[in-house]
């Protein structure tokens, strides 16, 4: 408990990085018990740090508070950076970090079609300055029913739709991940059916709390997270939030995206964060909150109803899981 | 080096140090941080796969006796089979505690809800009488009979083990699989013998 941080931590106070880095010779220096040790290093007190780690990463700075913030504490970089779920490099979810270096974000370019007025090829450098760059705190609850606190950075996913003209045909948008086994070792075993496909209706797009992730933490997306842009969709299971965007299509027809297609019966398509609909094999009442001891009841819509309930209104969600 | 000898003092240790070598890893990878951002979750997996591996082990003493007339390996099945135990309990403790505060009727829910638990609960309750029967003295109060018909519970429990992980799994299930093809095929071994034996007395 001696290095647990206070709750309203905030990232201005965050110890100093060579401070941080020789902590533990100041720990063992002070002579710190072994229980305490134990506890720390088994990681499930959290230590608290949320400062960037990577100093080779470009910095997004002059970024907008938002007030969709959460003030929970924020999962550390480490956490955030290390524990991913991005089969494209490998089921482990230490696989990411290992093997994304091969992945190449630069020049990276998003194609748009579909029925829209301004189709074509959108330059990431560009994305990148269709809106002001704000910093978002969400909670993100994966559908394996643990959940982590993470300082996104991008903007709102309906001033990237907007940008494209969508028809009145447009009533879905399709997103999908870059094929390249070659950048993406995973994609050389057949573990889903590549590309990555995702889709969400058009007004739920276009909802404020709809996040184009283009960072976090202060500096561009680390590979392992979905660099260079993904999708941020906080009330919605973690698999919706698509990775390493190449596609942007405006559908008429709900796309069939990949986990459905894995399988129907346990992953829909809107997989909106609910518990009070299990998954058929594993409750999704509770998660586990890295860094915490026990688990927490999950929220409906993962906390965020109050901004999104209505989007669903009349609809069953035990029947549109 | 009497044959009794060899055996408390080499093999026994090695077969302790084997056993008690996951459970030091993960003593180690805690220390120095190791265990990922999730550590109740890496500690519940390994413990986990251990208990079914130590199951396996002890599944596949008897038919290696069989095939290489080794019979002093019998020696060595009480304490793995105990070390199975052992990695089970850790298993369920993390689960009964971390997820259900030790609230059994919490725990009993999940158990009826869940098929994944119901055979995870039903393994580890299993085993219980097998370790509490362990004992020397046990078999003697049981007669080797009784005691051999009551320890074939780690057959289900093996079984239970094998559909307990094969449900957990999200997406790959060929590892589940193999093991589920191990266990088969050890138990088929028994079976096989035992009407291969029937059949030569009935000559």
């Amino acid at each position: 408990m001696l290095i647990k941080k206070p709750q309203d931590l905030r990232e201005s106070d965050v110890t100093p990085k060579e401070l941080y880095v020789r902590r533990r010779e100041f720990m063992a220096a002070a002579g710190v018990t072994a229980a305490a040790v134990a506890t720390g290093g088994f990681g499930l007190v959290g230590d608290g740090e949320v400062s960037a780690q990577n100093p080779n990463a470009q910095k997004l700075t002059n970024l907008k508070k938002s007030p969709f913030s959460t003030d929970e504490k924020q999962n550390s970089y480490k956490d955030v950076t290390t524990y991913n779920n991005f089969y494209e490099f490998g089921l482990d979810k230490a696989d990411p970090s290992k093997y994304a270096s091969t992945l190449r974000t630069r020049p990276w370019s998003v194609v748009v079609d579909g029925q829209c007025g301004k189709p074509g090829t959108y330059n990431i450098e560009d994305i990148m300055k269709y809106a002001p760059l704000e910093e978002r705190i969400y909670r993100h609850r994966c559908v394996e029913a643990w959940s982590i606190v993470v300082p996104w950075v991008g903007y709102s996913l309906s001033e990237f739709v907007k940008r494209f003209e969508p028809t009145s045909k447009a009533k879905y948008v399709v997103f999908k991940t870059l094929v390249d086994p070659k950048q993406m070792p995973g994609q050389t075993e057949p573990a889903l059916n590549w590309p990555y496909v995702e889709g969400l209706r058009m007004d739920e797009a276009m909802h404020p709390l709809a996040m184009l992730g283009l960072g976090l933490y202060g500096e561009v997306l680390p590979n392992q997270n979905g660099a260079p842009i993904r999708l941020v969709i906080p009330w919605k299971y973690g698999f919706k939030s698509i990775k390493s965007i190449v596609r942007v299509s405006f559908s008429e027809t709900e796309p069939l995206n990949t986990w459905k297609q894995q399988q129907a019966s346990e992953y829909g398509f809107y997989a909106n964060v609910n518990p009070q609909v299990d998954h058929p094999r594993w409750s999704q009442g509770s998660e586990r909150r890295l860094g915490e001891f026990f688990r927490r009841k999950t929220l409906m819509f993962n906390g965020y109803g109050d901004q999104v309930a209505s989007l669903y209104n009349g609809m069953d969600l035990r029947k549109f899981y | 080096m009497t044959a009794n000898n060899w055996r408390r003092w080499v093999f026994k240790p090695i077969v302790w140090i084997l056993c008690l070598a996951p459970l030091a890893l993960l003593v180690y990878d805690g220390f120095t941080d190791n265990l990922t951002a999730n550590p109740i979750e890496k500690i519940t997996n390994t413990t986990g796969i251990w208990t079914l591996r130590l199951i396996v082990a002890t599944l596949a003493i008897t038919p290696l006796r069989w095939a290489t007339g080794l019979n002093k390996l019998i020696n060595y099945r009480r304490v793995i089979g105990l070390f199975a135990f052992f990695y089970g309990t850790i298993h369920f403790t993390v689960f009964f505690f971390l997820d259900h505060q030790f609230d059994f009727g919490a725990m009993w829910t999940d158990v009826l809800k869940r098929p994944y638990i119901a055979a995870g609960f039903a393994a580890f309750v299993l085993m219980i009488p097998l370790a509490i029967t362990s004992t020397t003295g046990w078999i003697r109060r049981l007669g080797g009979r009784n005691w051999n018909l009551l320890h074939k519970l780690i057959y289900i429990t093996a079984l239970s083990a094998v559909l307990h992980y094969y449900l957990k799994v999200k997406l790959d299930g060929s590892y589940p699989v193999y093991y589920g093809i191990g266990v088969v095929f050890l138990l088929g071994f028994r079976a096989w013998r035992h009407f291969a034996k029937r059949a030569a007395s009935e000559v």
